[in-house]
């Protein structure tokens, strides 16, 4: 048995004992999962496209569907304005999906819309991360299965695509195409564990290696208390006020 | 074989090896926090009865949200207030400190870890922020996470992650005269692309990058995000410890010696490999501008608009189709040709002091063009801006006809009430293009400070040899 799949039998037995019964977090399993699949023919959609700044104002963690792909939306042409793409469970798009902003909202939005899976050749690193902390499978496939994937949504809109992550195959009418997962996310997409349960199971080795630290490192800084800090007072900028007559580009 | 300064720092905060492709327990030395990427974290906290595990290696400040004119008064905008409050609430529960608007430490949070001797080598560093790869230029390893991810750190001060892959980027030669460090990083991102560092940790090289300043190579690791890489590091050396010794935090006495001691390990082997290497000539370097709507899409000032009919990818000539479009320019113009409404000196890769004094070298004894909308000159902290005002730049951007703000991200990003309107242009000295990013509608052109003030002087977009 692996080390993941070991430490996980251990998580389900440790929670049996502490909460009862279910598993060790709320976070949704996914196994398998069949979606209308939505083609984005766009390569490096970032994440303030995903979600825009405005609405990371919010302290809550749902109910930011109506802010996802919030300016492209305003298109009627847009994928997700078609009748037949609306109810989208699966995303199918470009290469460098999720660049940019660390924001986890881009991951909220996509879930709350009823994204579970992004399929796409490649994704940045904190979306990728992002997604699977939230039930959300990052697929990776190469560009021409992507390709015939967009073809194949586009020849008849709202088809479904049917995602396999035991088998780690997405199947569209009678083509059936492998993606890429790493068995780390995949096995805890598959079980919907929480990293901080697992990881405080390791809560010994962490205090042993705070230790060490301690000894091989005392000139580490600590934020608290807080060293020799002059308070000075800062004053404060006022708005300038002027007759702008809107950007140059709507006056040409 | 030898290893590199990412593999060694890694190695030095290994909790727990991950065995059977399960991740590495990582220790974290210092968690930086904002307003924005922090609620969700501490309210998950809070539901699991979770302490926070070590509020000493956690710091907060307010940046994202926090006004830039007014700051004497109630923030005007609710749910900024209240995702501010929230902050200072949950900071006074879990016991973290806070150098919250009118302090003279609040700023933006990629400026007061280093401002305060907070930022050292050798250190690992994250922040629910992207742009934390800025802590790299001391030799630290630092990156930004999500909010899952914030809330493992508050619990476990571990996260629980897969060794990142290496990437040298050497930067040969001198710097010709007028090019900065941002001109070397938007020239890096233009050639590896966007993608071209994910699941690497890049290591800056050679010796354009070793004759840099502290602030500058800030600058280039900041950026590190924008070519997908996890985090940027520099190799610390004599103006590492030059720009750390006596800062707030800094050790002192036998503790200085024995931290500068174990610093000077943190070299890469002469023997070790990367995983990609890229190398770059500086002397072959000009002013930078981004001409479309992700930071990969940059060039030379001289150079013209991209034509995308004669690209040949295809996915690179849809993007930069679209980019026109959106960008609202002309295939094949003159960079130079671009005219621009609003100026923008600031943010986390150029708002500190070297920046303000590089605009406020091109700005002194001239003044914005009539064409120019505004000027804003809004300094990456409090104390930055304190610095500034003694050096008397804040009489300079006056004289000039700009706007001289308080601390914070302000137009980077658009948070706050500083953003554009539709169809807005500006030149901006931030980190990202995207459509909207400064505002609905909002189109923005990358450069350093020095492109940025002369472009303000003439209203296009110039370099200061066009003055």
């Amino acid at each position: 048995m692996c080390e993941f799949a070991a430490t996980a039998a251990q998580s389900v037995s440790q929670c049996g004992q502490r909460c009862g019964e279910g598993s060790v977090t709320g976070m949704e399993k996914l196994n398998v999962i069949t979606g209308v699949g939505v083609p984005l023919r766009r390569s490096n959609v970032d994440t303030d496209q995903i979600i825009p700044a405005v609405f990371l104002k919010r302290v809550s963690k749902s109910g930011f569907e109506d802010a996802l792909f919030y300016a492209w939306r305003r298109d009627p042409a847009f994928a997700l304005n078609q009748k037949e793409y609306a109810s989208g469970q699966i995303l199918v798009t470009g290469s460098d999906f999720g660049i940019g902003s660390s924001r986890e909202h881009a991951v909220w939005a996509l879930h709350d819309y009823g994204f579970r899976v992004v399929i796409a050749p490649r994704f940045a690193d904190i979306f990728y991360g992002n997604a699977a902390k939230n039930g959300v499978l990052a697929a990776i496939m190469p560009q021409e299965s992507i390709e015939l994937l967009w073809k194949l949504l586009e020849e008849e809109p709202g088809r479904s695509i049917t995602v396999d992550l035991q088998e780690r195959t997405a199947t569209c009418g009678d083509v059936t195409l492998p993606f890429d997962v790493d068995d780390y996310t995949r096995w805890r997409l598959m079980n919907g564990f929480d990293d901080i349960d697992l990881t405080l199971q390791h809560e010994e080795d962490i205090t042993a290696f705070e230790k060490r630290r301690a000894e091989r490192f005392p000139f580490k800084p600590k934020t608290i208390p807080a060293r020799h800090l002059p308070s000075e007072p800062i004053t404060s900028a006022r708005e300038e006020q002027d007759n702008w007559p809107g950007p140059l580009s709507a006056r040409a | 074989m030898g290893t590199t300064l990412a593999e060694k720092v890694w190695a030095d905060h290994l909790v727990r090896q991950g065995q059977d492709g399960a991740p590495d327990l990582i220790y974290i030395d210092l968690q930086l926090m904002h307003e924005v990427t922090s609620p969700q974290a501490f309210e998950g906290l809070r539901a699991a009865h979770r302490q926070l595990r070590r509020p000493e290696l956690t710091i907060a400040t307010e940046d994202h949200n926090t006004p830039t004119v007014n700051i004497d008064m109630p923030i005007a905008d609710k749910t900024s207030a209240l995702q501010i409050s929230t902050l200072e609430s949950n900071c006074k529960e879990f016991g973290v400190r806070l150098h919250a608007l009118g302090d003279a430490d609040q700023g933006i949070v990629h400026q007061v870890g280093p401002q305060l001797g907070l930022t050292q080598p050798g250190m690992t560093v994250v922040c629910g922020d992207s742009h934390t790869s800025t802590h790299g230029a001391f030799g630290a390893l630092a990156f930004g996470i999500g909010t899952s991810e914030v809330e493992h750190v508050m619990a476990t001060q571990t996260l629980s992650l897969k060794p990142f892959k290496t990437m040298a980027i050497n930067v040969e030669g001198d710097l010709p005269a007028g090019v900065t460090a941002k001109d070397i990083v938007l020239a890096i991102i233009a050639k590896i692309g966007t993608g071209g560092g994910q699941g690497h940790v890049i290591e800056y090289r050679g010796k354009a990058i070793h004759q840099l300043s502290m602030e500058a190579r800030m600058t280039i690791c900041n950026m590190s995000i924008e070519a997908g890489a996890r985090a940027g590091m520099i190799s610390p050396d004599q103006i590492t410890y030059d720009y750390l010794k006596g800062r707030p935090h800094a050790p002192e006495g036998e503790m200085w010696d024995r931290a500068v001691e174990y610093w000077k390990t943190l070299q890469t082997d002469d023997d070790a490999v990367f995983d990609k290497e890229v190398t770059l000539n500086a002397e072959e370097l000009a002013p930078f501008v981004t001409w479309g709507t992700n930071p990969g899409q940059g060039l030379p000032i001289n150079a013209q608009v991209p034509v995308p009919e004669r690209i040949t990818d295809e996915s690179k000539r849809r993007a930069a189709a679209s980019a026109i479009a959106y960008m609202g320019l002309q295939p094949g113009m003159s960079i130079k040709d671009i005219p621009v409404d609003t100026v923008f000196i600031g943010s986390c890769t150029n708002g500190r002091i070297e920046d303000l004094r590089a605009a406020a070298s091109v700005m002194k004894g001239r003044h914005k063009a009539k064409s120019i909308h505004r000027v804003l000159v809004v300094p990456a902290s409090s104390r930055v801006r304190l610095q500034a005002e003694s050096e008397g730049l804040d009489k300079v951007f006056e004289a000039f006809g700009a706007e001289w703000r308080n601390a914070g991200c302000s137009m980077c990003l658009g948070m706050n009430p500083d953003k554009m309107v539709p169809g807005e242009r500006a030149i901006s000295t931030s980190n990202r293009n995207f459509e909207g990013r400064q505002g609905k509608g909002s189109r923005t052109h990358l450069a350093s400070p020095l492109v940025a003030a002369a472009t303000a002087v003439r209203g296009t977009i110039s370099s200061p040899t066009d003055l």
